[in-house]
């Protein structure tokens, strides 16, 4: 981890001014970027670990006031807790660099084993919102910029502000509230229904998505049951998403119809329609990837209140109980697991980005 | 003559310094058709939203923790009626008066929130851009990480932190306003920092430097005035997030106490139960003002920001009298014009940088 001290010498940031190097090209920016990983997660890891060390040892606080002071002190002193911070911070980091992101305390389980069992299940959610937001942003954002500041476009901009400006938890009561509760259509709350569940604990093989042991149970009931589950909160979700997609897909195709290459199909006589469709998209799609990497941050916080909100049994839910139980190991395990998370896609949607934009190789 | 167009229509015309603008009128002016619909429309919502805050006294029939009025207890989860025009909550509060009082509450945040992000972000990036050094890439790989983390992750850590999850009034306002500046404060410092460097690199800084300026004098008088352009846009941006984030930390339960003040994310946590059972009015309403006061300021916000984007203006102004751009941005060179001045090495009045440092 001493990295850090020497690696940004060599690393030029996002938003520095692109040097104008020669050459160095794409093996010499994975490198830059892989490494860049490192001092990200450890960072934020350092910054967790202070904060929530800074209000004293966590057993005090999920315990406190519950045990007389010995019986704490000998939790404490059986923990580790009262030793030095920086002894404290330095093995942490040494578990964390092992993969062990220490226990929780309220039901003592590995933090990574959590993450194993819910983040599947977010995981699914984070995809069925993409879908939503791809499905629902690029064609009405290709939509908007055709119609550029026409009546269309002005109800478009007003429906992606609309997106952002909608808490995903009002977002899901209200879909609940109209779908669930008096259409009675879909599912209040849940991934499944207990049947399908029960049926799908029996599979040899899980993987925790709910979609795939569906699947592999090969009951049509059962895909449609966990499908049905999935809309609402996929929708929720995915409309923040899709809102995010909406603008930017209307700025860059506004931006990529004003280019020479379209105007040249332009003026051979190709419709304005086909321009849109055939010619400008495709450009305009390139940010988006970039984009992703943000989103998946954005994706993880409002994941916690779509769950919370749909009882969806994902990592943001566990956290929210953890969070209620006053399980600051299990919450600072967790964080610290999400920031390594966040690290890693941010890398993989740079390095897609790359491979597909030479641009973005500085 | 390309140079002179491209600086024209990639810096658009400013406002004076900081204090002497009206930044929102300005735009205002410069706006047309479908653009100017939809500024007026933030500016109008989010006016409204403001003096509800500020009158919230007045108008709110009951206070936010009262529970009972002169003919007894409100009752929970009562359907709307002419006493109660939006109900009341499962907690036996008037859904109504606690919207009202909500505003004055996001408000508040809004306000702790941005002074703090604004004067920190605007410092760390001032220096880090000017000075540079392994202290900027230091403040980058800092900033950055942060900024990809999910902000209301960070909130809730920073919420433990400040208050132990829940609180006072003012310590719950305090503890939100400042979860909310940490994760803000990383856009504040990128923007400064890169306009920073952009605004180091110019003739004026540099004849600054010359006649012998200090540093800091430098830093705030010439750099800073210059790259303050874009803080309106994030400004308005940042505080429809903090009402977000709010209500987020609210939903999660680290939201202030029911009876220290009213916070609608924390009314949309109580209401979660009732959707199920079909009731309604304790999640719409507070959900609404929820979505009515980012809409407004979100209006606004990306009306400044197409506003200053010549890609995103509208096009019809440009069409009807195609000079008229330029004319405009000439024809008064204010102080936060120069570096279009300096570029285009036009006028004599681009010696007014010089002034400040003789």
């Amino acid at each position: 981890m001493m990295t850090t001290s020497t690696l940004p010498t060599d690393t030029p940031s996002v938003v520095a001014p692109k040097p104008k190097s020669a050459g160095g090209g794409l093996g010499r920016y994975l490198l830059v970027r892989f490494l860049l990983i490192f001092p990200t997660i450890f960072i934020l890891v350092t910054l967790v670990f202070l904060l929530m060390r800074s209000i004293g040892d966590p057993i005090t606080a999920a315990q406190g006031g519950k045990l007389p002071a010995d019986q704490l002190q000998a939790l404490i002193h059986a923990a580790g807790y009262d030793r030095p911070v920086i002894v404290q911070y330095f093995e942490y980091l040494g578990q964390i660099f092992t993969g062990n992101f220490g226990n929780t305390l309220s039901d003592n389980r590995p933090v990574t084993e959590v993450l194993l069992t819910y983040g599947a299940a977010t995981l699914e959610l984070a995809f069925y919102a993409l879908i939503v937001a791809f499905i629902v942003g690029i064609p009405l954002g290709m939509l908007a910029a055709y119609f550029r500041d026409r009546f269309p476009d002005a109800v478009l901009r007003i429906f992606a502000i609309l997106c952002y400006a909608t808490p995903v938890f009002f977002a899901g009561m209200l879909l609940k509230l109209v779908f669930s509760v008096y259409l009675q259509w879909l599912p209040v709350a849940g991934r499944a229904s207990t049947r399908t569940e029960l049926a799908m604990q029996s599979l040899p093989n899980k993987t925790g998505i709910y979609l795939v042991d569906s699947i592999a149970l090969g009951s049509p009931a059962a895909i449609g049951d966990v499908l049905s589950h999935a809309v609402l909160p996929g929708i929720a979700l995915g409309l923040l998403t899709a809102g995010v997609f909406l603008r930017l897909v209307r700025t860059n195709v506004i931006g990529t119809l004003g280019t020479d290459y379209v105007d040249a199909a332009r003026s051979r006589g190709v419709s304005e329609g086909r321009l849109v469709r055939k010619h400008a998209y495709k450009p305009a799609l390139i940010p988006i990837i970039t984009v992703i990497g943000l989103q998946i941050a954005i994706l993880l916080g409002g994941a916690v209140l779509t769950e919370t909100t749909f009882e969806w049994k994902g990592l943001g839910f566990q956290l929210a109980a953890y969070l209620a139980a006053r399980d600051f190991v299990a919450v600072q395990g967790i964080v610290a697991l999400l920031a390594v998370i966040v690290a890693l896609t941010n890398f993989v949607v740079d390095v897609i980005a790359a491979l597909i934009d030479p641009r973005v190789r500085y | 003559m390309s140079t002179t167009t491209e600086a024209v229509a990639t810096l658009p015309p400013r406002k004076s310094g900081f204090f002497g603008r009206l930044p929102v009128l300005k735009q205002l002016r410069q706006s047309v058709g479908l653009q100017r619909g939809m500024l007026i429309t933030g500016l109008v919502v989010t006016a409204i939203f403001v003096l509800v805050a500020i009158f919230a006294p007045l108008i709110a029939p009951y206070g936010f923790a009262q529970l009972r009025g002169p003919d007894g207890p409100f009752g929970a989860q009562q359907p709307p009626s002419p006493e109660h025009i939006m109900g009341t909550t499962v907690g036996g509060y008037d859904v109504y008066s606690r919207v009202i009082w909500g505003a004055q509450t996001a408000i508040l945040v809004i306000i702790i929130a941005v002074i703090f992000s604004i004067f920190i972000g605007i410092l760390l990036g001032l220096i880090s851009g000017y000075i540079g050094g392994w202290l900027d890439r230091v403040l980058v790989v800092i900033g950055d990480a942060i900024y990809a983390f999910p902000s209301l992750l960070l909130a809730i850590v920073l919420s433990i932190v400040i208050s132990g999850g829940q609180s006072s009034l003012w310590g719950g306002i305090f503890a939100a306003a400042l979860s909310i500046t940490v994760v803000y404060i990383p856009q504040y410092y990128r923007v400064i920092r890169a306009e920073t460097i952009r605004i180091k690199a110019e003739p004026y800084v540099e004849s600054a430097k010359m006649l012998g300026a200090s540093t800091p004098r430098i830093m705030f008088r010439h750099v800073l005035r210059n790259a303050t352009r874009t803080l309106p846009i994030i400004f308005t941006l940042n505080s429809s997030e903090a009402i977000l984030t709010l209500a987020g930390l609210g939903f999660l339960g680290f939201g202030i106490e029911p009876t220290a003040a009213a916070e609608w994310g924390y009314d949309l946590n109580k209401a979660l139960s009732d959707v199920t059972s079909g009731i309604w009015w304790t999640a719409l309403y507070p959900g609404l003002a929820i979505v009515l006061a980012v809409l407004g300021i979100t209006l606004v916000g990306e009306s400044l920001n197409d506003l200053a984007d010549p890609r995103l203006r509208g096009r019809k102004r440009v069409k009807a009298k195609s000079g008229a751009m330029s004319a405009t941005s000439v024809d008064a060179p204010l102080p936060s014009d120069l570096d279009i001045l300096d570029e285009n090495a036009t006028a004599p009045s681009s010696t007014d940088g010089l002034e400040n440092s003789k």
